[in-house]
């Protein structure tokens, strides 16, 4: 068996292997949806309902893309420069609980702010907790040479039982009776809604912005050219002049400043408080988001709307019929694995000989 | 504080706990060991440790043996390597991405199989697990299950194949110098692809002493990042089953120690410290040895026929 590269890769191919990998998926879950002994069709029906079927499910559907399409964007950056950035789960609670630290427990720093500057002091200080968390990898792999994804998992780990730490001690909410939840956001700080009677809140704007920008920084300036060399050759890169260890470091520090956003955002526009669930691994989600949109940022935005429904529809599903709302997670690590391989294909032909 | 220490350290009780805290990390890191000494990384080791703790446990509560269990486990997890084998080996995607989907596919698949197969249960429900070997009336061993046992046997066991035997020569072959392997005849595909399977077969086993001996049932999140932990201890042990041992020994001994002294409330510290205690030390021992690390020359390169 082996691997023929195809000559040329005809626009036909590039746009049809992702809707061939979202078939193969859907056929590959309907197996599992017949094992929970549900009718395939009409749990798939639901799930495309209460995902995308309403005004309602849209708007569940973008709350839930807002955080994905930061973490998508997290691992999109990142990947383009082969710095395997996983902690986006753990970079997402840190912002979360830096924006609660400013926002939320202004011993003496934010009183006397104006709203809007607090806001963007806010916003700064959980990007720069997911940039700063997310710097000690990206130095250990340059200057060590050792293996990010690891480390960026390990982190995770760390970053959770820290925030756990934190809601039991100094960002305790007296008023929570017990409960592991954090102080709470001013009301002056949470973001404002997008539309009336929904939780779509305007940091989906934001998000979307981010992705433009991020688009944009890929494309058209020289340091977007710069994470692309390192990306597809590190060594040649070096060769051609390129600084690989700073790109691969203000990589690093970018990915993480947007998932620690992805953090600041959700509590700021959804929760109000950070508590030990409040993300149900977006950060490992986003992974799945970057790779389903081929690494594109703008890519990413439409990848996390599709996941976002996915997850939403699985839940308003699962009420409906016997079918766990796990049948989400294995529908989006099955899309994972069959967009490579359809990636792949379109661009080499397969030879069993 | 110290005095409390030093009684802890005397008591065979703490050891039989090192032992057993050791043991999945034992069967795991040989897993990775194994694929990663044929040049393929396996990040699908934490999906894959759930899903062999479920389906070993899952047919032993469906009425099997302990040790068919065990197998049911082995099976999993070498099916879910025969799958990351496919698609890094000949395929040869990225080996970080492909492992990260294998866990993710490998653990919504188990927690979505626990939940068709239990819809209902509040508390999970329990086996009859190993039960430890009182009759060899050893300090420590005696404490342990025959699983823990089978992880010490199996590192010089591995040890012997990987230096000893044409297989083992042939895994190092293809994850030092593939392209030198196939000239000597051997199917770099074939051997990879071998090597992954058998890896993750271990770490199945790795998951299934979870649920068959430290606990009696299957629970969400389990496994709790201890699959990372062992690629870590791969790199801390130089790709060497012995020190892979070693390294997982140390681990378990701070880990215990860690529980003790969380339980004793030494020093005042917030639980959560001392639970981050082992992650932390995994990063710092990552670090200290990643200088003189000797990697697989072919760790992570893909081999294709012909091309360099």
């Amino acid at each position: 068996m082996r691997l023929e590269a195809r000559g040329a890769i005809s626009p036909a191919m590039a746009i049809a292997a992702p809707f061939a990998a979202i078939a193969f998926t859907l056929a590959v879950a309907a197996l599992f949806v017949a094992w929970a002994g549900a009718p395939v069709g009409r749990t798939y029906a639901l799930i495309f309902e209460g995902g995308f079927g309403s005004r309602f499910a849209w708007s569940e559907t973008l709350t839930r893309a807002t955080p994905l399409i930061l973490t998508g964007l997290a691992a999109a950056i990142a990947f383009r420069a082969r710095l395997y950035n996983i902690g986006a789960e753990g970079q997402l609670y840190a912002g979360a609980l830096a924006a609660v630290a400013v926002g939320g427990l202004h011993g003496g720093i934010g009183a006397d702010l104006p709203p809007a500057w607090l806001f963007a002091a806010l916003l700064g200080s959980a990007a720069l907790a997911g940039a700063l968390l997310m710097a000690l990898p990206a130095i250990a792999k340059t200057r060590f040479g050792v293996d990010e994804v690891v480390t960026t998992l390990l982190l995770n780990f760390v970053v959770l039982l820290f925030v756990s730490m934190m809601l039991d001690g100094p960002m305790k909410d007296p008023a929570a009776m017990g409960w592991p939840q954090s102080v709470t956001l001013d009301d002056e700080l949470l973001l404002g809604k997008l539309v009336d009677r929904t939780r779509v809140h305007s940091g989906l704007l934001i998000a979307m912005g981010l992705a433009v920008i991020a688009w944009a920084a890929l494309r058209m300036t020289t340091f977007g050219f710069e994470v692309r060399a390192v990306g597809a050759n590190p060594r040649a890169a070096r060769f051609a002049g390129v600084p690989v260890t700073r790109t691969i470091l203000l990589v690093g520090l970018a990915s993480g400043a947007a998932a620690g956003l992805a953090g600041a955002i959700e509590v700021a526009g959804r929760t109000g408080y950070v508590t030990l669930d409040m993300s149900p691994g977006y950060g490992y989600t986003g992974i799945v988001i970057a790779m389903l949109a081929g690494l594109n940022p703008l890519g990413v935005i439409a990848a996390a709307v599709f996941v976002a429904g996915v997850l939403v529809g699985a839940d308003s599903m699962s009420r409906a019929v016997a079918v766990p709302t796990y049948i989400a997670d294995v529908i989006v690590a099955v899309a994972l694995i069959a967009m490579l391989v359809a990636t792949l294909s379109a661009r080499y032909r397969l030879r069993l000989r | 504080m110290l005095d409390a220490l030093a009684a802890m350290l005397v008591h065979a009780d703490f050891w039989s706990a090192v032992l057993r805290i050791a043991t999945p990390l034992i069967l795991g890191t040989l897993g990775v060991l194994l694929c990663e000494r044929a040049g393929v990384l396996n990040l699908g080791i934490e999906g894959i440790m759930v899903a062999g703790a479920f389906t070993g446990w899952l047919a032993v509560h469906a009425g099997a043996g302990l040790w068919t269990g065990v197998l049911v486990a082995a099976a999993t997890g070498a099916l879910f390597g025969a799958l990351h084998g496919v698609l890094t080996v000949p395929l040869a995607l990225s080996q970080h991405v492909s492992g990260l989907g294998i866990t993710m596919f490998a653990s919504s698949v188990a927690y979505y199989a626990y939940r068709v197969s239990f819809p209902n249960v509040t508390t999970p429900p329990t086996i009859r697990p190993f039960v430890e070997m009182r009759w060899l009336e050893l300090p420590v061993l005696s404490a342990q299950t025959p699983l823990t046992l089978l992880a010490l046997a199996l590192v010089p066991l591995v040890a012997w194949v990987l230096a000893r035997t044409p297989a083992g020569l042939a895994v190092r072959m293809v994850g030092e110098n593939p392209a030198a392997a196939e000239g000597q005849g051997l199917s770099v595909s074939a051997v990879r692809i071998g090597a992954i399977v058998a890896g993750s077969a271990l770490m199945g086993v790795a998951g299934a002493f979870l649920t068959l001996s430290a606990f009696n049932a299957f629970f969400f999140n389990m496994v709790n990042g201890r699959g990372w932990i062992c690629v870590a201890l791969v790199v801390f042990a130089g790709w060497r089953p012995g020190k892979a041992l070693a390294g997982a020994l140390l681990f378990a001994f701070f880990d215990a120690m860690q529980l003790r002294l969380q339980q004793a409330d030494a020093g005042g510290l917030p639980y959560q410290a001392w639970l981050m205690l082992p992650y932390l030390l995994s990063i710092v021992a990552l670090v200290a040895v990643a200088r003189r690390a000797s990697y697989p020359q072919a760790l992570m390169r893909p081999y294709r026929k012909g091309e360099r």
